[in-house]
């Protein structure tokens, strides 16, 4: 491992970043709404990490506080055509493209009125009528997939561009290498957007990254890259700008490094033991919301009571969305095997088999099997173990208690008898790491 | 309707022909598929006749090109995808499992994926150990994928033009010895064979042979055979597509001649035969007269000695002893 000094020269913001991008604002009224919508994603994922704890959110939870001025900034520049694709940690990704907050938390929720119907979790909301095309739990899994969408811009002739964004970790990823190559060698219309948050889960990016600058990581490869302040919601708004007019007008791809930090752990799972405190304080100096608020008062753009009167429509807007998210209903049981193929007319055939039951039943006949009262019984006895949402059982008496109502001593622990997970099973390590006290 | 006969990579060509000439949105990716004119020849031509636009060689990056066909897919073109064997498919694997099949269903039906992912296999060119697999069974295993494994030139045309026009995404396994296979392909531009129908090769009410890709052909070889040496009348069926499966087809066989069959190139441990041996002795068990029999390639890596590999993989011999195994004691 690096020493102390040569670790705050990869990590500290005073050390790395040059960029002098960022020093005009936007006109008051788009000032505004950036900072309107980085006080909506931090309050919004700080009120997801209460409903996490309080169990109303399953899985696995990954917040982007911190990180809202990289989101933003990047967003706020982007067409209504213009595709972008995430990874696991864009909730707020979505909402700055326009998605409805509620409907990001009912998908946390689990429920019908979910961006995904309850499908996908916070790992995988999606809004096609947005043009927010994934979230995705495999890390660099999305990048591909850019070139795809990118592709097919550039295919039918339209000058849509699409803006992929990833974290530090997926560039050491086949698929980074495979899609920059791809992506320069075909001139695909993208911006690749590395939110480098110095954390790969949870391994420093010099214990990850034989180049800690990643602007340049993808140069050898035909992608040029300008490493940007992902703090400073103006300089990624200029850079990224700048970067998609490229895309749109010459048609080649280029990167982004922003330069960011999250100031929860990796999920809400993680214990953190990998990073002093003394750092996150450090970041937290450097908070974009902070820094964006104080420099628009300071340059009379808006007033503390106009501030105040943000924060307070925007805590009213996510109370609005937990309460929205907590009346949706779940999902039927009947619709199980909805979406899983496009069923055309009266198609028949074993799309899908469900041997639930003593009567195997075709997939596509989940509703019609329902109906026999034995396999609905059957498919309501599974449905109880989930209690009214997957992490609430154990008190319900509704089934046995699961790994997840583990007792909060068993949170975080690695030695129980059980092999040690996989080196880079992030899935297995977060399992160990479920239960209420697990939680941060 | 008038026939020519055409060997099956002729008919592949001319389904990704027919299919770009009629849908602008279909366009073709994969190695070597556009200058060299494809590793089998099955793209030959369509590089000259469509251009770079929409025959496009990519660099030996399977994951990413079957993302890119994911993506394109999802922003609405109809890519297809060659990778240049079974064997390389693994590569993409997560592109394959994670992506295309999850994405209709994790986002709701709000996206669909319309790609074909074409790939060649199977033994007998003693390509060794990593590029002569049967990997059918672990692409049937995958909710959201369609599988298509077509044994005929007739099938492979109008299976190929059938996945293009699928909403879903399309598993398309080809074998590669039957390449050079000729056969009669109907000449009307939208023949198009529905997924999920089995075709009845022969009839016969004494034992029900289910064969895939070459062993469809093996398993009529043998049905011939146990004809003449054994009086034994064989029904012999291919599935055609795995998933979806006609399994009311191959359960109406086997309630008339209470016997089965099934024989596959893959391994046997989780394999095609192992899974219809479970849904038939579940749903038509009461009609069973012997044990399902299975017919598999050898448990091992494909070995690359000539000899060892021919008896890696099955022949009309081994269905034969399967069929008489199935039969012998019963009258």
């Amino acid at each position: 491992m690096a020493d102390k000094d040569d670790t705050s020269e990869v990590r500290t913001p005073a050390g790395v970043l040059t960029s002098s991008r960022g020093q005009a604002l936007p006109d008051p009224d788009t000032s505004r709404e950036l900072l309107r919508q980085m006080v909506l994603i931090r309050r919004f994922e700080e009120e997801a990490g209460r409903q996490y704890q309080r169990a109303k959110a399953g899985g696995f939870l990954h917040l982007a506080i911190g990180e809202e001025a990289t989101i933003v900034g990047t967003t706020s520049v982007m067409e209504p055509g213009d595709y972008l694709i995430g990874t696991y940690r864009t909730h707020g990704h979505a909402i700055a493209r326009g998605t409805d907050p509620r409907n990001v938390m009912a998908e946390l929720f689990g429920r019908e009125d979910g961006t995904a119907r309850g499908r996908g979790g916070s790992m995988h909301i999606f809004d096609g009528d947005r043009r927010f095309m994934g979230g995705y739990g495999i890390v660099g899994g999305n990048l591909p997939i850019a070139a795809g969408l990118a592709l097919a811009s550039d295919y039918k002739g339209t000058d849509d561009v699409t803006v992929c964004m990833f974290g530090d970790g997926a560039t050491n990823t086949g698929n980074f290498g495979e899609t920059i190559n791809l992506a320069a060698l075909w001139d695909l219309p993208v911006v690749f957007l590395v939110e480098n948050n110095l954390y790969g889960m949870g391994t420093a990016i010099e214990r990850h990254s034989a180049v800690t600058d990643l602007s340049h990581k993808a140069e050898g490869l035909g992608v040029p890259g300008e490493r940007v302040d992902g703090q400073d919601v103006v300089a990624m708004r200029e850079c990224v700008a700048d970067h998609l007019e490229i895309a749109r007008r010459e048609r080649r791809p280029t990167l982004v490094e922003a330069f960011t930090y999250r100031y929860r752990g990796h999920s809400a799972a993680d214990p953190e033991v990998y990073r002093d405190k003394q750092e996150v304080e450090e970041w937290q100096r450097r908070d974009p919301i902070e820094i964006f608020s104080r420099r628009l008062i300071d340059a009379g753009a808006i007033s503390e009571d106009e501030l105040a009167g943000i924060r307070e429509g925007i805590d009213a807007q996510v109370v609005a969305a937990v309460e929205f998210a907590d009346a949706s209903p779940e999902p039927p049981l009947d619709s199980l095997y909805d979406n899983l193929y496009v069923m055309p007319g009266e198609q028949e055939g074993w799309y899908a088999v469900d041997e639930r039951t003593p009567d195997p039943f075709r997939g596509e006949r989940e509703r019609e099997a329902a109906a026999d009262s034995r396999v609905r019984e059957l498919h309501e006895a599974g449905a109880s173990y989930g209690g009214q949402s997957p992490r609430s059982g154990g008190g319900s008496g509704e089934g046995p208690a699961t790994e997840r109502d583990a007792p909060a001593d068993r949170a975080g622990a690695r030695d129980e008898g059980e092999p040690d997970p996989p080196a880079g099973d992030e899935q297995v390590e977060e399992s160990r790491q479920q239960g209420p006290g697990g939680i941060e | 309707m008038s026939a020519t006969t055409m060997r099956m990579r002729e008919a592949l060509n001319e389904a990704l022909r027919e299919e770009m000439e009629r849908d602008e949105s279909v366009f073709l990716m994969g190695e070597d598929i556009g200058v060299f004119e494809g590793a089998f020849k099955v793209t030959q031509g369509l590089m000259k006749r469509f251009g770079e636009r929409r025959v496009r060689d990519t660099p030996i990056s399977e994951n990413t090109i079957v993302g890119a066909g994911v993506g394109a897919a999802m922003a609405g073109l109809r890519p297809v995808v060659e990778l240049m064997t079974v064997n390389f498919s693994l590569l993409a694997f997560d592109q394959i499992i994670n992506h295309a099949a999850a994405i209709p269903y994790m986002f709701n039906g709000q996206v669909r994926v319309p790609m074909v992912i074409r790939m060649p296999g199977g033994g007998g060119h003693q390509l060794g150990p990593t590029h002569s697999h049967s990997f059918e069974a672990m692409y049937l295993q995958i909710p959201g994928m369609l599988v298509a494994c077509p044994s005929t030139a007739a099938d492979g045309k109008g299976l190929l033009k059938a996945a293009i026009r699928d909403d879903n995404p399309v598993i398309f396994v080809e074998h590669e010895t039957l390449y050079g296979m000729r056969g009669e392909v109907p000449d009307d531009p939208d023949h198009v064979l529905d997924f999920g129908r089995c075709a009845v090769r022969r009839e016969g009410d004494d034992v029900t042979i289910v064969g895939i890709l070459k062993m469809a052909h093996e398993a009529e070889r043998a049905a011939e055979a146990l004809a003449e040496e054994h009086g034994i009348e064989a029904e012999v069926i291919d599935p055609r597509t795995l998933r979806p499966l006609d399994l009311d087809t191959i359960l109406e066989s086997v309630r008339k001649t209470n016997r089965a069959v099934i024989v596959e190139e893959g391994w046997p441990h989780g394999g095609v035969g192992a899974n219809l041996a479970a849904l038939i002795q579940e749903q038509a068990f009461d009609h069973l007269d012997a044990p399902v029999q299975r017919v598999t390639g050898a448990d091992v890596p494909m070995p690359y000695s000539k000899r060892l590999e021919q008896s890696a993989i099955p022949h009309p011999e081994h269905v034969v002893s399967a069929a008489l195994n199935a039969t012998v004691g019963a009258s």
